[in-house]
């Protein structure tokens, strides 16, 4: 130590270490890389597409408010869950996990300093989407900004927190391709991004509320248009929160930190 | 924590560990550790080495028994430990796209007091591969990455579950070499082995471990000292075992025969050896294949093996037979 007082580290010291490690990984998986940046820059143009025929003003709705919380949905789903599935199981599988835990970060530094450079890159890209969206599809500015930005962050957390869920159950690098899936399906069908919920059936309409992504899209959006009332803008908070609470308690019950043998 | 002026670094004391499927990897053990001393655990895969290291490491709670590492349990003491342990894991632990340096930086990031990463590389000789990627690494050269990293903070205390596996015999020594040094720095070392020579070289004390007990304890003397030593010659043409002396002379306390080998187990090695070389030198005949020698850690650890095949004869006893026979 040649007299000098150590270095003591601190979480943020801790995570932003692993973080920087973390963003090298990704720049150098090229899959995850095609995946997280360009899927959501091109699927919002198709939504636009369709939003075109959809019979929106019917509902009260715009293209730009069905397509910008869709865009920003994207982000979440690809560059931030998606990825982290398949992060979080690589680290397990390669006993990078393990060893970290032998260290001086705490267990939920590790899964927080690995999603760090994940959740960055949703947002930097959900901000580009929502800039890009507002000029081409000629949007007002948002009415509401603090329910847009409290919805990203909380889809934020909720994506970090529920691919580490997935992570849990996914055994290899392999399946990582797979298990991210049923959760991105239902969220791009039944959360609002492909179709609106106002198009589906009443039923149905309420049970799409109770998914996972469904409050995040309906902050997102609200904070947009400016139309949410005080019990819908409650409703979708609550749900939300309620998500991130299981997916954490989740994380902390089931997450596995090193291979089954 | 003083116990004859000596403060005991790691304390064990009827420690178990038993995993999700029921399986008693580790069965009630205790032992503790002095600072400033290396400690190895020895024994067969299987043997419950790691699963006790990893307890140890505060990796996991234990079924049963406490450790104390430092004065602190290491599972929900976790930030009074960590800062001051070092640890190497039986395998792997790094991301096989990051580089050499890369890898460094980033555990230096999440250690209290790291040394620069580029000379905790050189400590073990891996400067030169700093921009390799570490998938590209040799089983040696990950092994000594992982040990300079457990290095990196000059850790008190440093757990190394099986630091030579995959290392050539020049590796080898540069690592009991280096742990050695640290020994002789102050750092209590724990680490595991199945190489009965690394053991006996490098532990002040040790422990054999077999099928989650603690079969045998020491210092590699004291462990050595328990065994008999051992006189083998060929019984030489047209005599038999009754032709000898009787053997309670010689100071034999056993013997076996395979067809004309002869072998005779001695706690007074050097009585029994100048008997029987008397008595041949006055028969006039020649003892071919004479091999005269003190136990060593070997023998003990077969005779361990021995004895708990007798008492079990499992499977896993046979294997260790196997492994260590040769």
């Amino acid at each position: 130590m040649s007299g000098t007082t150590p270095t003591v580290t601190t979480p943020m010291s801790r995570m932003a270490a692993l973080a920087r490690a973390e963003l090298t990984l990704f720049g150098r998986s090229k899959g995850t890389l095609v995946a997280a940046l360009f899927v959501p820059l091109v699927l919002p143009v198709s939504v636009a597409a369709t939003a075109e025929e959809m019979d929106l003003a019917g509902a009260g709705l715009t293209v730009g408010a069905v397509v910008l919380p869709a865009a920003i949905g994207f982000s979440l789903l690809f560059a931030v869950y998606s990825a982290l599935v398949g992060a979080f199981v690589a680290r397990r599988e390669e006993l990078v996990l393990k060893r970290l835990r032998t260290g001086e970060l705490r267990d939920a530094e590790i899964l927080a300093g690995s999603a760090l450079p994940a959740a960055a890159t949703g947002l930097a890209q959900s901000l580009l989407l929502a800039a890009g969206c507002m000029v081409l599809l000629d949007m007002a500015a948002p009415s509401a900004v603090h329910l847009a930005v409290l919805g990203l962050l909380l889809g934020l957390v909720m994506c970090t927190a529920l691919a580490a869920v997935t992570a849990s159950f996914t055994r290899t690098a392999e399946s990582a391709q797979v298990t991210p899936m049923p959760l991105m399906l239902v969220s791009m069908m039944g959360s609002g991004m492909m179709f609106p919920l106002e198009l589906f059936p009443d039923r149905l309409a309420s049970f799409c509320e109770l998914l996972p992504l469904t409050p995040v899209m309906t902050l997102i959006r609200g904070g947009f248009t400016g139309g949410l009332s005080a019990s819908e803008t409650l409703t979708a908070l609550v749900t939300a929160v309620a998500w991130t609470a299981f997916a954490v308690f989740a994380v902390r019950r089931w997450f596995r930190w090193e291979p089954r043998h | 924590m003083q116990a004859n002026g000596h403060e005991h670094v790691i304390e064990v004391t009827g420690l178990r560990r038993v995993y999700g499927d029921g399986f008693e990897a580790v069965r009630g053990i205790d032992f503790s550790v002095r600072r400033g001393e290396i400690f190895a655990l020895l024994g067969t895969n299987g043997a419950g080495k790691t699963s006790t290291v990893e307890l140890l490491e505060g990796l996991a709670a234990p079924a049963g028994g406490r450790v104390r590492v430092l004065g602190h349990d290491p599972y929900t003491e976790r930030a009074a430990v960590r800062p001051r342990t070092g640890v190497m894991l039986q395998e792997g632990g790094f991301p096989s796209e990051l580089t050499v340096a890369e890898t460094a930086r980033m555990w230096a990031g999440c250690v209290t007091g790291a040394r620069p990463p580029r000379e905790a590389l050189a400590r073990v000789g891996l400067e030169k591969k700093a921009d390799v990627r570490v998938k590209q690494l040799s089983g040696g050269e990950r092994r000594r990455l992982d040990l300079a990293l457990a290095l990196l903070g000059d850790p008190e205390v440093l757990f190394l579950d099986e630091p030579t596996t995959g290392l050539d015999a020049e590796g080898r020594r540069d690592t009991w070499e280096l742990v050695s040094a640290l020994r002789d720095g102050g750092t209590t070392v724990l680490l595991t082995t199945h190489y009965l020579e690394e053991a006996e070289n490098l532990s002040d004390r040790l422990a054999i471990l077999h099928e989650g007990r603690i079969a045998a304890t020491g210092t590699p003397a004291e462990v050595t000292a328990a065994q008999p030593s051992r006189i083998t010659f060929e019984l030489p043409e047209g005599y038999f075992l009754g032709d000898l002396p009787p053997l309670d002379e010689l100071g034999v306390c056993g013997h076996g025969a395979d067809g004309r080998l002869v072998r005779l187990q001695t706690r007074e090695l050097q009585r029994a050896a100048t008997r029987l070389l008397v008595w041949a030198e006055t028969a006039g005949v020649e003892l071919r294949r004479l091999d005269v020698r003190s136990a060593s850690l070997e023998e003990a650890f077969l005779g361990i093996a021995k004895e708990a095949s007798a008492e079990t004869g499992t499977q896993r006893t046979k294997q260790m037979k196997q492994e260590y026979a040769a």
